[in-house]
């Protein structure tokens, strides 16, 4: 049975007076997550992930289609016990400390009272806040504010977490144990899905992304299977005084330095462009042929040129 | 059920409580029936009816400015916030959420009046050396003013579920006012004729009967409460405050937390 099937899930916005502009922020989505799976949800800002977590954890209606967690429908109370959800730039009562803060959080997910104090300790170690625990939030940093964010989507031990954003506000150390904290869920069975535009993290952490831009999905599955339809590419560095201008056009990407030059071209190019090189006679030190890179698929599905989807009816 | 619903109400008394905002309210209004002992000390043979008088008016007013700007911010508050996300990400029914924040708010209130009414008694205690027999009608003013702390409470909650906090706190504050002129409203419709008298009529009747709840005047006379009187106003209150909670929880469930 699928952790996440998102069957159609679709939002539309009617704003104006008349309420008749209408922008579209999730086209019809299907996806399925599976359990035990870490799947990141990637696109730029305003993209729609926002969106459709809220739409999952029940805060936003659907226009259209429905959502089924470990397969119950998403406003099934049963449901919501057995999920944890971290939102994006969290704020939470600051007039608690972060132990009432997530014995509340605790009890209302249906932890007994006896136990939930336990679980509150483990869950404030494994954030690194046990020091601070008698700490009101108001004196928290925005770092230390996330952390209790991923305590209180963890800490009653659910199957499927939701994190949005996850990595915001925390430093090197932070992101690096939260990425940590991460493969420790996917160990102990549970699974995760959040979404970034943190590139870099979905790939070293990710089974298989989602990428969705304008509320519409671009390209859905393993890194590896993505980023093998993109074109192969080789890396050229060379030694010169002037970078020709034919491998100018050829050139995806150059940069420079001193005499040195470096280029990214398409492996269909690579002939030309050593031709090039001979014909001015520059020397060549370095073909390295460059693997796609999650960016790289990134780029090409979220086109910079795209205009907002927005309509007037 | 019950269980959410205690966990959300003792949570947001337990705001209420640490807000520093309600212990200046309570700090005045003590100092504001110290001021009535004053008044009743240069008021000659009608001290006891300054005092109950100027204490009930003043808990009373005290309480309502609470339940209106407390009440206006505990759904639109929570909202601006996002601290509702991760209560409603949880087994939590948003009616409980709104049940469970009016429950808390009403105790905070009853705290409050409590808090208040010790200030009355021993004003009362002052003036008179020892407390008499009418003097228990106090302790009925004071469940009335509490009756009208539950209609305002579910009546802010109700504007701020679809209006922004100063709109809520306007609309609130006007049926208050209104509220407090309901009879007058109704001898008007007794009065009028035609489309006016249906009118005036539907107004009155739409409107919380505040000042049926207002028997601090008389009880400031040592006059009794009618045991019907108490029994009827409690009804009225329960359900006129169930229907605006209702309305309350209709709206916030049909609500996107964007």
């Amino acid at each position: 049975m699928p952790a996440i099937e998102i069957l159609g899930l679709e939002k539309t916005y009617w704003g104006g007076f008349w309420r008749k502009r209408v922008k579209r922020a999730l086209h019809p989505l299907r996806l399925t997550v599976e359990e035990g799976e870490i799947f990141g949800f990637l696109g730029p800002n305003g993209a729609g992930k926002t969106t459709t977590l809220k739409m999952l954890m029940g805060l936003v209606f659907p226009t259209g289609g429905s959502a089924r967690i470990l397969g119950l429908d998403v406003n099934d109370p049963q449901v919501k016990a057995q999920i944890g959800y971290l939102p994006e730039q969290p704020y939470f009562y600051d007039y608690l400390t972060a132990y009432e803060l997530l014995a509340y959080y605790g009890q209302l997910s249906g932890v007994p009272a006896r136990q939930c104090l336990r679980k509150v300790d483990r869950a404030l170690k494994q954030v690194g806040l046990q020091n601070v625990s008698g700490l009101q939030l108001r004196k928290f940093s925005k770092g230390m504010l996330q952390r209790v964010g991923i305590a209180q989507a963890i800490l009653h031990e659910p199957k499927v977490v939701f994190l949005d954003e996850p990595m915001s506000g925390l430093d090197p150390m932070g992101r690096r144990e939260v990425r940590d904290l991460i493969q420790q869920l996917k160990s102990d069975g549970k699974t995760i899905f959040f979404s970034t535009h943190i590139l870099s993290d979905a790939e070293a952490l990710c089974d298989r992304v989602a990428i969705i831009h304008q509320g519409e999905l671009k390209g859905v599955g393993a890194v590896a299977d993505l980023t093998a339809k993109m074109d192969v590419k080789v890396e050229l560095i060379w030694q010169g005084a002037v970078m020709p201008l034919s491998m100018r056009s050829l050139a995806e990407r150059c940069y420079s330095g001193g005499d040195l030059y470096r280029a990214v071209i398409k492996q269909e190019d690579q002939e030309r462009a050593l031709d090039a090189l001979r014909r001015e006679g520059m020397r060549l030190l370095a073909l390295t042929p460059v693997g796609a890179s999650l960016e790289d698929y990134f780029l090409q599905q979220v086109k910079p040129a795209d205009k907002p989807v927005e309509v007037t009816v | 059920m019950r269980n959410r619903l205690t966990l959300i109400a003792a949570n947001t008394f337990r705001e209420a409580v640490r807000d520093r905002v309600l212990y200046n309210l309570i700090a005045f209004a003590l100092l504001l029936s110290g001021a009535a002992v004053l008044v009743g000390q240069i008021s000659i043979d009608i001290e006891k009816l300054v005092v109950i008088n100027l204490s009930l008016t003043a808990v009373s007013l005290f309480g309502v400015v609470i339940a209106i700007f407390v009440g206006i911010g505990l759904v639109s508050k929570e909202i601006e916030k996002r601290t509702l996300y991760t209560v409603l990400s949880r087994p939590v029914r948003r009616w409980e959420f709104i049940v469970g924040k009016f429950f808390g708010l009403a105790a905070t209130l009853v705290v409050n009046t409590g808090c208040m009414a010790v200030g009355v008694f021993l004003a009362l205690l002052y003036i008179s050396h020892r407390l008499q027999k009418p003097d228990a009608w106090v302790l009925v003013a004071l469940y009335f003013i509490v009756l009208q702390f539950l209609i305002v409470t579910a009546l802010a909650l109700l504007f701020s579920s679809f209006s922004s906090p100063i709109m809520s706190a306007v609309f609130a504050f006007a049926l208050f006012m209104i509220g407090s002129f309901a009879e007058d409203l109704r001898g008007f419709a007794a009065m009028a004729k035609g489309i006016t008298h249906w009118l005036a009529s539907a107004a009155a009747y739409l409107i919380p009967n505040l000042s049926a709840l207002n028997v601090i005047s008389s009880v400031a006379h040592g006059k009794p409460v009618a045991a019907s009187l108490i029994l009827y106003n409690t009804v009225y209150a329960l359900c006129y405050a169930a229907m605006a909670l209702s309305g309350a929880v209709l709206i916030f469930e049909q609500r996107n937390l964007k």
